[in-house]
């Protein structure tokens, strides 16, 4: 009878990048999540294109907690150079599988792992030919291996290769099965398999999808009717201008003609990649770009005009981390305070924080009506390892009564039953002006500035007059709290202490509040933002509780400085727990955090491991 | 000053254009400018040009960054849309809004600081971009609004109001153009509006970016013995490469039966745009060729070296496509399309949820 852990274990593969790796560990993450099994994947790689190690980490967690973890319990350790490194990073009584096809030092021996070695090289040269194929049938071996040791349903992965290689590529999908065979064959006979942390079928993944952050963005531009898109190239956003232009190639082309229903920009750089989505939003079009913290910061002054001369425009950052280049390719949360604040002078912009590639869906749509309803700039931010691995999450649903909120914008009809059209005047007393679309009127033409203009719309260097308009403009920004989605809020009855945290912390959060309260008995409750200005709940929430824990991934605590600064809510009320070292939080060091913010363990948050 | 309103003066001797507007139905605010500055005669121009041609008033897009040049936006045409953006970035704008409306007439206005040396970049990429835009670049050498400091175009040796010569080489823009691939480079002189507004014509009419440098003096920092962006300067040294009339493919005639009494010679050349429209060119040069990339950058360079100031309409592609010829866009402008096509909708979306099982 089989016995241990069942879907309940995390694995990493070290390889070597540009080897082809990606596509077997994708098949192992989309294997187990075929078997009905909630999982996920991160993808830990270098900013180089060929040679330097790499992992894929792989949580299963049947009862859906998937937030990473550095606990590992099977490492299949593929480059020689990084050995040690995943030898150390075992729990005790973890495995590590490695290619037997050259000897392993003893050194790196360690008692309480137990080393699998599988000669995949060996196996690999003696069945394929040419260099690229063995090379890349290897990492195919090995996910036959796991299949074998972690009782992976081999059914499931045949058809997969089936799907991805079809008919027209037989020789591709017997190639890849025969390495898939000889890793399971090779297991089979020298291990006792399955290993006690194993898989077991499940259905827990029936209405869910697979999908990555910059994905699911991109098809809700596609679905928010957005026709321009800007951008420069950069990790980690890139791949979101990539799906669009490959969603528009699909869905945004004109039957008769075959002509594009978009116009998709590389700009010289994001200070152009900015004015070109400004452009287009003062010209009507819903338009985005995608950057990451570095575009941004070439973007403030672009930013500000976007402001001041109120044109609607999406702004994705997918924040990696900083300062400077910083860490290209590893995830943060560091540019809070930048977006919220971003250009000189006084500015302020609405925000949007999606916690998964559903959230990245349902709020790039969001965000163009809160950009053309307040006739500002939003940003929505995610980050890497939300923005470019892929996540399981609900599938998405789209309500086809849904149609674009617009905003206040005057047609030619409208502008008739007007007497004089002025660009910047508060006619509804909510601090949203009428815009009209260039081109559609005479009585609607105004002149744009970045200048100090009065709310008609002219040039003016009067204090009061500067002083009106820019008033006005921050009584517009403070009403969009209501128009941001409101915070997740989960409370426990008689819980003194609340956690706050943002954007891709809520499934480590989340975890961490369920062990503690089953481990420890703490209840706490749990706020999770979604949205920049605040809710009005939120500062509701941080005055109910003795002292509110907020949980993020930046060194300087940017979430916890905009609540001091945007609520009414005391400093005293507010504490933090911070990760920043690029990798996504896990809910051990939440619970660690937490412990000892709260003065309840010994062991503090900086002496948990990475 | 912008606080005087203009008087809006209307004579029923005013001649109209064919939309029944007079030139007066172009102007815009009052000028804040020096009294004399070379911007306002090419604001004058541009007027002259926009009525001639009859472009109603608010299907064009006046686009422009910051300084002196970029001001000249609000002092015509008052009834189109103008977007005063920021310091050397109205090209990326201009590429927004081209793109999602592509049926306006885009004029775009900036000086020798505003593209030559923060906007070079920005002006470089819309250049190769070849956006449907006339792009006019007010030249005069200095920055005006701080006060005289020199520009990326000030001319070797050319000295500043306090003599100080200007020792680092001029960025040409006409030459910048030629070799990124412009697809229409002119050079005119606000004190010469008879050259100067049929180029505008053309321009205008161009599919793709008209890049018009035009030599407009400062009369508070640049207008001084010793300087070669002064009015007295470029009336010597102004040389008219080739002479260039525009003719709207309304009026044009074939060249069988041509009519060239406005340009009396018979060195001419008809060179006709997608449009129908005609660039007539009168080769003031023996044998300028207007549609010969490498003979006009090597024309100017020589007539460059020899002191002189080479004017006209240098150089225009007749096979330029534009940025949505290239991009393959639909006709109609984007940000017009109705949402049901552009959202795919629910079905839509719950087969494309299959890919990602």
């Amino acid at each position: 009878m089989k016995t241990g852990r069942v879907n309940d274990f995390a694995l990493k593969i070290g390889t070597v990048n540009g080897t082809g790796s990606a596509s077997a560990n994708g098949l192992i993450m989309q294997s187990i999540f075929r078997m009905g099994v909630p999982v996920s994947g991160k993808n830990v790689f270098p900013s180089n294109i060929q040679g330097l190690p790499t992992w894929y980490e792989i949580r299963v967690n049947g009862t859906g907690h998937v937030a990473r973890t550095p606990d590992f319990d099977l490492i299949v350790a593929m480059n020689p150079e990084t050995y040690a490194q995943d030898i150390e990073e075992l729990v005790p009584g973890g495995w590590l599988l490695y290619d037997s096809s050259w000897p392993m030092a003893d050194t790196l021996r360690r008692e309480e792992v137990t080393f699998l070695g599988v000669p995949l090289a060996e196996m690999c040269v003696k069945t394929f030919d040419g260099g690229r194929t063995r090379i890349l049938m290897k990492n195919i071996a090995y996910t036959g291996a796991l299949a074998a040791l972690l009782d992976m349903d081999m059914d499931v992965i045949r058809g997969l290769l089936e799907e991805t290689f079809g008919e027209r590529k037989r020789h591709l999908l017997d190639a890849n099965f025969e390495a898939i065979r000889l890793g399971y064959d090779y297991a089979t006979e020298n291990f006792e398999c399955p290993l006690p942390i194993r898989l077991e079928g499940m259905d827990a993944t029936r209405d869910s999808i697979l999908i990555d952050g910059n994905t699911a963005a991109a098809l809700g531009c596609v679905y928010a009717g957005a026709t321009v898109a800007a951008w420069y190239p950069i990790t980690p956003s890139t791949s979101l201008v990539d799906a669009f232009t490959a969603y528009c190639g699909r869905l945004r082309v004109e039957d008769e003609t075959g002509r594009s229903k978009a116009a998709i920009l590389q700009a010289e750089d994001e200070l152009a990649a900015a004015g070109i989505t400004i452009g287009a939003g003062w010209a009507g079009a819903r338009a985005f770009t995608a950057t990451s913290g570095a575009g941004i910061s070439l973007m403030t002054e672009f930013i500000g005009l976007a402001y001041y001369a109120e044109v609607p425009c999406v702004f994705f950052d997918v924040e990696r981390v900083g300062p400077s280049t910083g860490m290209p390719t590893r995830t943060q949360q560091g540019d809070i305070l930048l977006c919220a604040y971003a250009s000189h002078g006084d500015t302020k912009h609405v925000c949007l924080y999606p916690k998964d590639p559903a959230e990245c869906f349902e709020f790039s749509v969001k965000a163009f009506d809160v950009a053309e309803r307040f006739q500002t700039p939003v940003f929505v931010l995610s980050d890497l390892d939300i923005g470019m691995n892929d996540w399981v999450v609900p599938r998405f649903e789209w309500d086809d009564e849904y149609r674009p909120d617009r905003g206040k914008v005057l047609d030619a009809e409208a502008l008739a039953e007007i007497e004089t059209f002025y660009r910047y005047l508060d006619v509804d007393g909510d601090g949203i002006p009428y815009r009209t679309i260039p081109g559609e009127d005479p009585k609607g033409a105004y002149f744009t500035r970045g200048s100090g203009h009065t709310k008609y719309g002219k040039y003016t260097e009067d204090p009061d007059e500067y002083q009106e308009v820019i008033d006005r403009i921050a009584v517009k920004i403070d009403n969009a709290a209501e128009a941001v989605p409101p915070p997740e809020i989960r409370s426990r009855p008689d819980a003194r202490y609340g956690l706050i945290t943002l954007g891709a912390c809520d499934g480590a959060v989340r975890e961490a509040i369920e062990r503690m309260e089953a481990e420890d008995g703490l209840r706490l409750d749990y706020m999770r933002i979604r949205g920049f200005p605040f809710a009005p709940e939120v500062a509701g929430f941080i005055e109910a509780h003795d002292l509110n824990i907020v949980i993020e991934q930046n060194r300087d605590a940017q979430l916890k400085s905009l609540l001091t600064l945007e609520t009414p809510a005391s400093k005293e009320r507010l504490t933090s727990v911070l990760r920043y070292g690029g990798l996504p939080l896990s809910a051990r060091h939440v619970i660690a955090g937490v412990k000892d913010r709260l003065g309840l363990a010994a062991e503090t948050a900086e002496g948990v491991g990475t | 000053m912008t606080y005087i309103a203009k008087p809006r003066v209307f004579h029923p001797s005013l001649e109209k254009n064919e939309l029944g507007l007079t030139r007066r139905d172009y102007e815009g605010v009052m000028s804040t400018l020096c009294a004399g500055c070379g911007h306002d005669s090419v604001t004058a121009a541009l007027i002259e040009a926009a009525w001639e041609l009859a472009i109603p008033t608010h299907r064009a897009a006046k686009m422009s960054g910051i300084g002196c040049s970029s001001k000249t936006t609000a002092y015509f045409m008052s009834e189109s849309h103008g977007f005063n953006s920021v310091h050397g970035r109205m090209p990326s704008v201009a590429s927004g809004a081209n793109a999602a409306n592509r049926d306006l007439v885009y004029i775009g206005v900036s000086g020798d600081g505003d593209s030559l040396s923060i906007g070079l970049g920005q002006l470089c990429h819309a250049v190769r971009r070849n956006l449907n835009l006339l792009y006019i670049i007010e030249n005069n050498g200095v920055y005006g609004l701080t006060k005289g400091q020199f520009s990326a175009s000030a001319d070797m040796g050319s000295k500043s109001k306090r003599g100080v010569p200007n020792e680092q080489p001029p960025i040409d823009p006409a030459l910048l153009g030629l070799s990124i691939g412009a697809t229409f480079v002119a050079r005119g002189f606000s004190g010469d509006k008879d050259q100067l507004v049929p180029i505008i014509k053309a321009g205008i009419r161009h599919p793709g970016l008209a890049l018009v440098d035009v030599i407009s003096p400062c009369v508070t920092f640049n207008d001084h013995v010793g300087s070669t962006k002064s009015y007295a300067y470029t009336r010597e040294h102004f040389r008219e490469a080739v002479e260039a009339a525009f003719v709207a493919p309304k009026d044009f005639v074939p060249p069988a039966d041509e009519i060239t009494a406005d340009i009396a010679s018979a060195e001419v050349r008809d060179v006709r745009m997608h449009d129908g429209s005609v660039i007539r060119f009168r080769q003031v040069e023996g044998d300028y060729d207007a549609t010969d990339r490498d003979a006009v950058y090597g024309y100017l360079r020589e007539r460059q070296n020899a002191g002189e100031v080479p004017t006209g309409l240098l150089y225009v592609d007749p096979e330029s496509r534009d940025l949505h010829d290239v991009l393959g866009t639909v006709d109609r402008p984007l940000w017009d399309l109705p949402f049901e096509e552009l959202c795919p909708g629910s079905e839509a979306l719950d087969a494309l949820m299959e890919n990602y099982r």
